[in-house]
This record gives structure tokens, C-alpha cells and sequence, in this order.
């Protein structure tokens, strides 16, 4: 409870004091559900480069990435974000599943010990931002207590979120039972890696801004 | 000259897994007075013992993610040891009158959240929990 009037009197205090249009975007979900994919998608739409790599290996990406100064322009209103690509949230991992991707022993464990830190390093930075879009993969069972674990901490830290289904130009890919899931969300689908629907990711995204 | 006595290194490990497989059911009772730290010390020697865990109510979101970011450190630090499986089911009802959620709302705010089940269990014994808004599914690790 003190915690939470805590990030409340935190937020309050920074909305007063931030610089104008410097928004604070965090990308999170389960590994490979392509929150690099987006952020990527975003950076090249607006900056023309890339924020970080990715693979079909899981947690490719295993520690914060940041890029300042994405400035987003819509209907002449210019919005300043800070993205923040976050390692993937997983309960478990187990370094033989890297080798079955034709990793060594060693570097698989060596893998598992930074994906480990970079889920610690996600969870840490959940105070810290001002909006979130959640990542999940539509082709997979949205019920994964992951996806619940982090909505229901944002709702206590009082951050607006947007559920984004990606990967929405695969066959498997059935975006209502991501809505069934998440029926008090708008949920966006989109495919971050072919460019699908951006124009209302970018519409639902300029939305979730005014809830800040 | 006394030779030097090497330090060794006491890596923990947690003890394998053996035929029979013990499930613990919790009632809230059990937790109702821990706080945060309490909770999570006590599911996780549960599932250091390598059991699954059924326990009446929920933890609230700030716990559930302390409790993952428990498991990733003991990841680093024991050794076999992989992580957990988690899913929580709550009795939500979508055609639940305004009055009954407000009930249900003050209830939870005094006592916490009692009527939904959690599961919980490490992840070398438990492959895979499948979930969808009515029923949890165990996979079970065959030895």
C-alpha cells in the first residue's frame, strides 16, 4: 500500500515537473512475442534505424535497450519518446533449451544467467515509465499468467496500457481470443515485422498518450 | 608449514526428483498473516522440496512479481534448479450484478482475494501449465 501511494505521489510530482512531450515507453511480454520487432518497426518508421536485433532464439534481447528523442508526428502534434525495449518476462529457463537452437553448453549457460538478470532488470524498471504497450504473440494462448502478472502491476502503478497482438500475418494467429482475454483493453493486431496495421497501432498509441 | 586448507565452495542443490509427487494444498489461512517476504520465503521452500503448490486465493500482482523475480535468482544460485509454473484462476462471473460486485470488491479489499486458486510449481517437475479462463492443465515431467 505504501508503495503504491508512493509511485502515485512519484507520478504526480514528475507530471509536474517533466520537460513537455518526453514520454516514457516501455515495450513488455514474453520472450518472442516481438516487442524488439516493434520498437524496431517504430524506430525505422521515425529515425530510420534499427534499436536492437532480433531472433527465433528466445531472449535475444537480455538487457534494457533505450532510444531518446523518438519524436512522433501526428495531425501536426509532436510527441518526444523515450522507447524502452525490455528483456522478456519468462517464470523459467532452462539453458538446454538454448542448445537445442545449436548453442554450446557454456554459452547456453552463460545465455540463461543474462536472461535471468534481464528479467530482474524488466520487473525493476516497471516503476519507472509513463505508458506501456504489452506485446503478445496472437498466435499463441494468451492466458499465461506473464501477461496477467504485468497488466495487473501497471493497474496498481496506475500506468496506461496498450495491448498489442502481433504477429497477425501468421495462420495461427487468432486475435479475438486475445480481446477475450483482455476484454477492458483496446487490443491493436498488427505485424511488426511485415508493417501491418501500423497506422492504427499509431492511432491507438496517440490515444494511450492522453491517458498520461 | 601446515599445509593451507582448500576452501570449497558449498553449491546448493535441489534434490532430485524422485518417483512420487507430493501436492500441498495451502488454505489462505496459511498466508493470510505473512507479509510480501513471508509469502514468497514460504511457496518457495515448497517448491525448492520440489511441490506443487494449490492455494486458495491469490497473490496480488506486486507479489506474483516478486515471486518470478525470487525464481530468476535462485536460478543463478542453485543448481538444477529452473523456475517455476504459475497460473491463477479467479471465480469471475461476467453476468454478476452491480451489487455483487461491489460485495466481492469490499470482501477482497478486507480479506484478499479468496475465491480463485492458484497454482504453482517448479518448473523440473511441472513442463507446462495450460490455461484458459475456466481450467488450469498440468503437464507433467515424465521421469
Amino acid at each position: 500500500m505504501i508503495k503504491i501511494i508512493r509511485n502515485f505521489a512519484r507520478r504526480i510530482f514528475s507530471g509536474v515537473f517533466k520537460k513537455k512531450g518526453e514520454i516514457k515507453l516501455g515495450f513488455y511480454g514474453s520472450p518472442n512475442a516481438g516487442k524488439t520487432s516493434l520498437a524496431n518497426r517504430i524506430c525505422q518508421d521515425w529515425l530510420g534505424e534499427d534499436l536492437g536485433s532480433v531472433s527465433k532464439m528466445p531472449h535475444e534481447t537480455r538487457t534494457i535497450q533505450v532510444k531518446e528523442k523518438v519524436v512522433l508526428d501526428r495531425d501536426g502534434k509532436k510527441i518526444e519518446f523515450k522507447l524502452i525495449d525490455t528483456p522478456g518476462i519468462a517464470t523459467k529457463i532452462d539453458f538446454e533449451d538454448f542448445m537445442k537452437f545449436g548453442l554450446k553448453r557454456k554459452a547456453a549457460q552463460d545465455r540463461a544467467k543474462e536472461a535471468t538478470q534481464g528479467i530482474i532488470e524488466s520487473i525493476k524498471w516497471l516503476d519507472d515509465m509513463d505508458a506501456v504497450i504489452i506485446l503478445i504473440d496472437s498466435t499463441m494462448n494468451p492466458y499465461s499468467q506473464v501477461n496477467i502478472t504485468i497488466i495487473g502491476n501497471l493497474v496498481a502503478r496506475n500506468i496506461p496500457v496498450l495491448v498489442v497482438a502481433n504477429k497477425i500475418d501468421l495462420k495461427k494467429s487468432d486475435i479475438k481470443k486475445i480481446q477475450g482475454a483482455f476484454p477492458e483493453y483496446e487490443v491493436v493486431g498488427i505485424s511488426a515485422k511485415n508493417g501491418d496495421n501500423m497506422e492504427e497501432f499509431y492511432e491507438a498509441l496517440f490515444k494511450l498518450v492522453k491517458k498520461i | 608449514m601446515a599445509k593451507k586448507k582448500k576452501s570449497v565452495k558449498k553449491v546448493r542443490k535441489v534434490p532430485k526428483v524422485g518417483k512420487d509427487l507430493t501436492i500441498h494444498f495451502m488454505p489462505y489461512s496459511e498466508i493470510v498473516h505473512e507479509d510480501t517476504v513471508g509469502r514468497i520465503k514460504k511457496i518457495m521452500g515448497l517448491i525448492l522440496a520440489q511441490k506443487i503448490i494449490i492455494l486458495q486465493g491469490r497473490l496480488s500482482p506486486d507479489e506474483e512479481v516478486r515471486l518470478i523475480e525470487n525464481s530468476m535468482v535462485l536460478i543463478d544460485n542453485i543448481k538444477n534448479f529452473q523456475g517455476i509454473e504459475i497460473a491463477a484462476i479467479s471465480a469471475e462471473n461476467e453476468n454478476r450484478g452491480l451489487f455483487e460486485n461491489i460485495r466481492r470488491n469490499i470482501a477482497k479489499i478486507l480479506v484478499g482475494e479468496q475465491d480463485a486458486i492458484t497454482i504453482i510449481g517448479p518448473a523440473s517437475v511441472v513442463k507446462e501449465m495450460t490455461k484458459n479462463p475456466k481450467k488450469v492443465e498440468l503437464l507433467l515431467q515424465r521421469k
